[in-house]
């Protein structure tokens, strides 16, 4: 855990959650995906979700940004109770959702894939066109906060790394509002390095206020960046951690159940 | 995490430099502008003897690749939004016989029976469009079974209400009226009248034309391509919908997530290429004066080969309306070139071959480049 103390962490108690889930249930015929979740995330927060294959995770997160609506349970986004009918409703209140694949489009230059579905306009003898110039200035510049050095605005998405590619995505969803950014697996298909530069642009966004939600079933990422952990299993939370009062084991036994994996520890030596 | 922290560290070391040439290479005109410089620096130098470079000669081949520029255009937008139109070339029969039998046979107004084929033709468009996202089914199926249905119908038709497969006396009835001149007049007389005058283009020598110049003037034909051409790139390149086109064929789910309505977007596009086979078909009836139940056959190969030689790739996603335009360029110039330098013109078809597969290959390698696949 050498990354811990590269990140800073905010006191997280002090501030209102912007959105708080309780007690969501879903049930998909007579599968009951999430049997009683509660989840909350406060702005400037990295709150981990974490749970094996099927333990409800992808259920939970389509819940929060809109795709599935809750069978049961209630969803309050700033305070107030909320009812997203569908993912462009979430997106609107400032939910955003950033896939491990299907975020961007590679054969498109950065600055085209920045703005796709949010394109700046500029007037011209009272026809819209496309602002590419503002477009390319902006993504330039977003770029360089987030630490990526682009050839030029140009440069298609497809020849940036999968590490580079879940940052743009990340900038873009911060850059148009974002407030809950809810990041589906980032690092699980990234090498040590892509995935270091993934974690610290979660660091970044985080100092500017936004509540992430960082889905994982990797312990060492979620202990590098997370402010809070929270445990599903078997479509029940397990209870929600704060950074300091868990230990990996501990994590990585609440996530398999605690049970064959006691055994397997020793021959793997550690956290998996 | 160093680099990171440090947003102003130099650029990465790993990516090199390209090159200006490289870069130029990556445009998906590339194989267009070639292709357009060698066609040309050839038959300069094997045909340019023959008449191909006179009035009637550029004429000649102007109007051809200008045919084949309308229907490229539309090709060009809806492949790059990701999908295949194969019933263009019987749309352009079929929008041609609508006209005739609108006008000849009913005796509506020649304005009206035009306008009343680009409704039903665009709604045609829109219905292909329609089935492909509604079924999820490949476009290559769904438009191939309108070519079939589309090319039965405009030999029934004809057959069961004139007893004919052509519909002639278009040009009778199109006389004096508002629309008609906008598809199957000429532009620009004033100037190729001054040109014969001035001895610059040739004119007719005897007969009651005397005098006048033989080329008089910019078929409309012409016009349509190049308003066409225009229009389509700068709603490509210039405007959001072009961009959402761009994502559409790109991939569509990453676009739909981003909040690209790329429904819309495809069908608008469907839309659009029956469009441009409809103003393909109603300047061809006001050139001939008829309308043929065979008319436009083989017409969406073209088109497609077209779009492929200018750049864009058959998977979706990326292309150029001007590399498109170059395409139908030089499709034209050389199917009319070997005429007039006398080749067999059979082997047009293995030139077709040839430089289609030429040109698919090196845009599989422009794309590897900007992927950076290897």
């Amino acid at each position: 855990m050498a990354q811990d103390s590269t990140f800073h962490h905010g006191e997280t108690a002090s501030a209102a959650p912007i959105i708080e889930m309780r007690n969501i249930e879903k049930h998909f015929g007579r599968v009951i995906a999430l049997a009683g979740v509660s989840f909350d995330v406060r702005p400037g927060e990295c709150h981990c979700l974490l749970g094996d294959n099927g333990a409800g995770k992808s259920t939970f997160i389509k819940t929060m940004s809109g795709v599935h609506k809750p069978t049961a349970g209630e969803i309050f986004f700033e305070g107030k109770p909320m009812r997203f009918e569908d993912p462009r409703d979430a997106i609107e209140a400032g939910i955003a959702t950033v896939h491990q694949h299907l975020a961007m489009i590679p054969l498109m230059s950065v600055s085209r894939n920045f703005f796709m579905g949010n394109e700046p306009e500029k007037k011209v003898a009272g026809i819209s066109f496309f602002d590419k110039k503002k477009a390319d200035e902006v993504t330039m510049e977003e770029m360089r906060k987030m630490g990526i050095n682009l050839r030029g605005p140009d440069q298609a998405v497809g020849t940036l790394s999968g590490g580079e590619r879940q940052t743009v995505a990340i900038a873009r969803a911060v850059h148009f509002g974002a407030k809950i950014l809810i990041l589906d697996e980032p690092t699980s298909a990234l090498g040590v390095r892509q995935t270091s530069n993934v974690l610290a642009t979660i660091d970044r966004v985080r100092k500017q206020g936004i509540g992430v939600v960082f889905i994982s079933h990797n312990v060492r990422h979620a202990l590098a960046v997370g402010d809070r952990f929270t445990v599903l299993n078997r479509g029940q939370t397990l209870g929600t951690a704060t950074r300091g009062e868990i230990s990996p084991e501990e994590l990585q036994d609440l996530m398999a159940g605690g049970q064959e994996l006691a055994q397997l520890e020793g021959s793997l030596g550690g956290t998996v | 995490m160093t680099n990171a922290t440090q947003p102003t560290a130099a650029s990465d070391e790993r990516i090199k430099d390209i090159s200006a040439f490289r870069n130029a290479m990556i445009r998906p005109e590339l194989g267009g502008i070639v292709g357009t410089v060698a066609v040309f620096t050839f038959f300069l130098l094997f045909a340019f003897d023959s008449g191909m470079f006179n009035s009637q000669g550029v004429m000649n081949w102007s109007i051809v690749s200008a045919q084949f520029m309308i229907i490229a255009v539309g090709a060009c937008l809806l492949m790059i939004a990701g999908e295949f139109d194969l019933s263009v070339g019987s749309m352009i029969g079929f929008a041609g016989m609508m006209i005739a039998i609108f006008s000849v046979t009913y005796g509506w107004p020649v304005w009206l029976a035009i306008m009343t084929t680009f409704v039903l033709c665009t709604a045609i468009g829109a219905f292909n469009g329609w089935i492909v996202i509604r079924t999820g089914l490949p476009s290559f199926i769904v438009t191939l079974a309108f070519l079939f249905i589309l090319r039965g119908f405009t030999i029934f038709l004809p057959q069961v209400i004139e007893r004919k497969t052509i519909i002639g006396g278009i040009l009778d009835v199109a006389e004096g009226d508002w629309l008609a001149p906008i598809f199957g007049g000429k532009i620009l007389q004033g100037v190729f009248t001054w040109l014969g005058d001035a001895g610059i283009i040739a004119t007719f020598e005897r007969g009651t034309k005397q005098g006048q110049p033989v080329v008089d003037g910019v078929p409309m034909l012409i016009v349509w391509a190049i308003v066409l051409v225009i229009f389509g790139h700068v709603l490509l390149t210039k405007t959001k919908f072009g961009n959402w086109i761009f994502a559409a064929g790109g991939d569509a789910e990453a676009a739909r997530n981003s909040g690209v309505p790329v429904n819309r977007v495809k069908i608008l596009m469907f839309m659009f290429t029956a469009f441009c086979a409809t103003v393909f078909a109603v300047c061809q009836v006001m050139e001939f004066g008829s309308a043929g139940a065979d008319r436009g056959l083989l017409k969406e190969f073209e088109a497609i080969i077209a779009v492929v030689i200018g750049g864009a790739l058959l998977t979706g996603g990326y292309g150029s309306v001007l590399g498109a335009a170059l395409g139908a360029l030089i499709f034209g110039v050389v199917q009319q070139g070997l005429f007039f330098a006398g080749v067999e013109s059979s082997l047009f078809r293995v030139f077709l071959g040839v430089i289609l597969l030429g040109a698919v290959i090196l845009n599989t390698y422009i794309r590897r480049i900007i992927t950076g696949e290897r």
